[in-house]
């Protein structure tokens, strides 16, 4: 059977939006962690298909770098290292559910409502667009023009959250065990042959 | 049928519930909560760039940029934290989580 190309986009939304929404629905019910990681990797890839859909590619490409590249290996990474008994942790998890389901149940129901009964953009919406994108470029093209810019403060903003993040992380897990021996510059480098080696003088059939 | 802005929308009206929802039932276990909070990002992330797409506007994208760095420091500090609290308490349950309590 072939598609209509016109279809294909719908086709596209249905199946990334019907994967990612399951597989969140996964990270928050698994009973391993490692899975709810491995979920969240799915869902993190099926939004960037829908970025991509969008017409986000930039955002799309940056999704999959940031989030499955770097965030998940993270939560990868914890989740092996920490010795954890995450039956125990689960205690409680049918006790949470019946009113957990039901606040969801209302919120959801809430949201969607908001969203999906007929509604349209007011006509003040379309006039104070601040940036559209130009015809004649990639949206990579344009967001750089864009973020480097009239955003560049926004842009460097975003480079010291990141940059604090890094030091903090390090900051916070480094730590110097008492026994071990590490490596001290200034001692080696206050090294001379006087203090470093010393000449003796062995006389024949004597030894030293 | 035409995919709309709504259809975007619920996806990530649903994608939010979801993560509230996770910090719901996984009250104890800090890395499922983590996690959900990153699937809340997310479906922010999908309002802003739908928004952006149907609008027409380049700036929604930008946002969504910034949220992004935002989640990415944000879950690099709480990685931390949890590795050093595991370390000193050898736990990660929330409710074993009160040293700071008066």
């Amino acid at each position: 059977m072939i598609l209509p190309a016109a279809l294909l986009p719908a086709v596209f939304f249905w199946i990334f939006a019907v994967v990612c929404v399951a597989s969140a629905a996964m990270v928050i019910t698994a009973r391993n962690p490692v899975h709810s990681v491995l979920f969240l990797i799915l869902a993190f890839v099926n939004a960037s298909g829908l970025f991509m859909l969008l017409g986000a590619e930039f955002l799309a490409m940056i999704l999959i770098v940031v989030y499955v590249g770097a965030v998940a290996v993270l939560f990868l990474f914890v989740v092996m290292m920490l010795d954890v008994d995450f039956a125990e942790l689960r205690q409680g998890f049918l006790n949470y559910l019946p009113i957990g389901l039901i606040i969801g149940t209302i919120f959801a129901a809430e949201l969607v409502l908001v969203v999906t009964v007929h509604w349209a953009f007011g006509p003040e919406a379309t006039n104070v667009v601040a940036a559209p994108p130009p015809a004649d470029m990639t949206n990579t093209e344009a967001l750089g023009r864009l973020l480097y810019t009239r955003y560049v403060y926004f842009f460097e903003a975003a480079g010291v959250v990141l940059l604090i993040a890094m030091i903090g992380a390090i900051v916070l897990t480094l730590r110097h065990k008492p026994n071990v021996r590490r490596q001290n510059v200034r001692a080696q480098i206050a090294r001379t042959p006087a203090t470093a080696m010393e000449i003796r003088h062995v006389r024949p059939g004597q030894g030293i | 049928m035409a995919i709309t802005l709504g259809h975007y929308l619920t996806v990530g009206a649903i994608l939010f519930t979801l993560g509230i929802f996770g910090i719901f039932i996984n009250r104890k276990n800090v890395i499922i909560i983590l996690m959900s909070i990153e699937l809340i990002l997310l479906a922010v992330n999908i309002n802003l760039v739908a928004f952006s797409s149907f609008l027409h506007d380049l700036v929604g994208q930008v946002f969504a940029l910034l949220v992004l760095t935002v989640a990415a420091a944000e879950t690099a500090i709480g990685l931390a934290i949890l590795a050093v609290f595991f370390r000193n308490r050898g736990t990660i349950a929330v409710e074993d989580i009160n040293l700071m309590k008066g």
